[in-house]
């Protein structure tokens, strides 16, 4: 076969995700690198709900729901049972959305980080609480509409700018930093199996874009996913022994190519575009001096 | 793998064909076997045919592995058509078709 991607599904199909979801495709991608020897840790998230009504199950390994707050928590229990009955080669993953990450989870995540846990956290983040109805969260960008951002007539889109988790865990002193697309699997999974040769945490941030929320055609799943790495409003970057590497665009291309397929940025004024232009500008710059030091 | 004494049943049994209001039909003399559709399908609904007998645009590309749509499970999205290179995958309304 013509690709390098393994054949191997550890996800089935059937599973309740939306039409052209990007979470499911994380979730596949993210197996298809670790192998059956993996045990999942899901928080109350879309991916909570994607297996559903008991007792479906739609992973071939093990998944384990936690409470919101406590990925991190449960994924470095589960590590430290697996390694004293010497199941030490199994992987073990929390898999948790945007707000049990950047916002309810990032104190347990923090926490698992700092003791050292021989674990993988995923991230996946569809910039926004799906599951629930569209709420902002932390990562939610400037500019976007959510339920809890309306436009309405005072214009009350989000005003803050996007909390992006990667950096605080490449601040913390994470050993593997990487955030990933799901337009770019093959270089997702080579991420996830870099993460795998190494022994401590491991934090892999996924944009995986989500049609109803971000109000886009669900066939245009993979272009949000690739235009957002290529107008560099979402860099690939890679963080590993000490070393950072970012994946660089070869062509410019405006942030508006972005912005206009997706209905929550419809409502964006000319000056207001521009404004996200310059905090993705400034962020490149940011990480290019971050490469050359 | 080991199962678990409790209830098994994979979502495989769940049919969400339903879901969809028009559906990817591959045209194989088009198609290359490039397998870009069964890798972005979120819902795992292109499967590998490994002896496939299918046309194809050349003769050594007819032994080659190819995808084929589980039409059980493919919830209509549009991926596969919208990302296939050879415009080999064309969206069909339910129903439409002859």
């Amino acid at each position: 076969m013509p690709t390098s991607i393994p054949k191997q599904e550890l996800m089935m199909s059937g599973h309740a995700a939306c039409a052209g979801c990007g979470a499911v495709l994380a979730m596949r991608y993210v197996l298809k690198a670790l192998g059956e020897k993996t045990v999942v840790s899901v928080p109350a998230s879309c991916w909570a709900v994607i297996p559903g009504n008991y007792p479906a199950e739609v992973l071939k390994v093990p998944m384990v729901y936690t409470p919101f707050a406590a990925t991190g928590a449960s994924i470095s229990g589960i590590r430290e049972g697996l390694d004293i009955e010497g199941k030490e080669d199994y992987n073990v993953v929390g898999f948790a959305g945007d707000g049990g990450t950047a916002d309810i989870g990032l104190q347990a995540l923090s926490a698992a980080m700092e003791r050292g846990h021989n674990v993988f956290y995923i991230m996946y983040d569809n910039e926004a609480y799906m599951n629930t109805g569209i709420q902002r969260s932390g990562s939610t960008p400037f500019g976007a509409w959510t339920t809890t951002t309306p436009i309405g007539k005072d214009r009350t889109f989000k005003k803050e700018k996007k909390k992006v988790v990667a950096d605080i865990m490449m601040a913390q002193g994470v050993p593997y930093v990487a955030t990933a697309s799901v337009a770019f699997p093959e270089d997702l999974i080579r991420k996830v199996k870099n993460a795998k040769e190494i022994k401590g945490p491991k934090f892999i941030q996924i944009l995986s874009p989500c049609p109803p929320g971000w109000y886009h055609n669900s066939e245009d799943t993979i272009k949000v996913s690739r235009l957002a790495v290529e107008t560099r409003v979402f860099p690939l970057y890679e963080y590993m022994n000490g070393k950072f590497n970012l994946y660089k665009t070869n062509k410019f291309v405006p942030v508006e190519e972005y912005l206009k397929i997706q209905g929550r940025f419809a409502h964006l004024k000319e000056d207001e575009i521009k404004e996200i232009q310059n905090f993705v500008n400034e962020r490149w710059e940011i990480l290019l001096k971050k490469e050359g030091n | 793998m080991v199962m678990t004494p409790t209830a098994y049943y994979p979502t495989t049994n769940i049919k969400t064909s339903s879901w969809r209001t028009s559906k990817p039909v591959i045209d194989y003399s088009k198609c290359t076997r490039c397998m870009i559709c069964w890798k972005f399908c979120p819902d795992v609904a292109i499967d590998i045919n490994e002896n496939p007998d299918y046309e194809a645009p050349a003769d050594r590309i007819k032994k080659m592995e190819a995808p084929f749509i589980d039409y059980d499970h493919c919830k209509g999205c549009g991926i596969c058509a919208n990302e296939c290179p050879f415009d080999a995958i064309e969206m069909v309304r339910e129903g439409e078709d002859k």
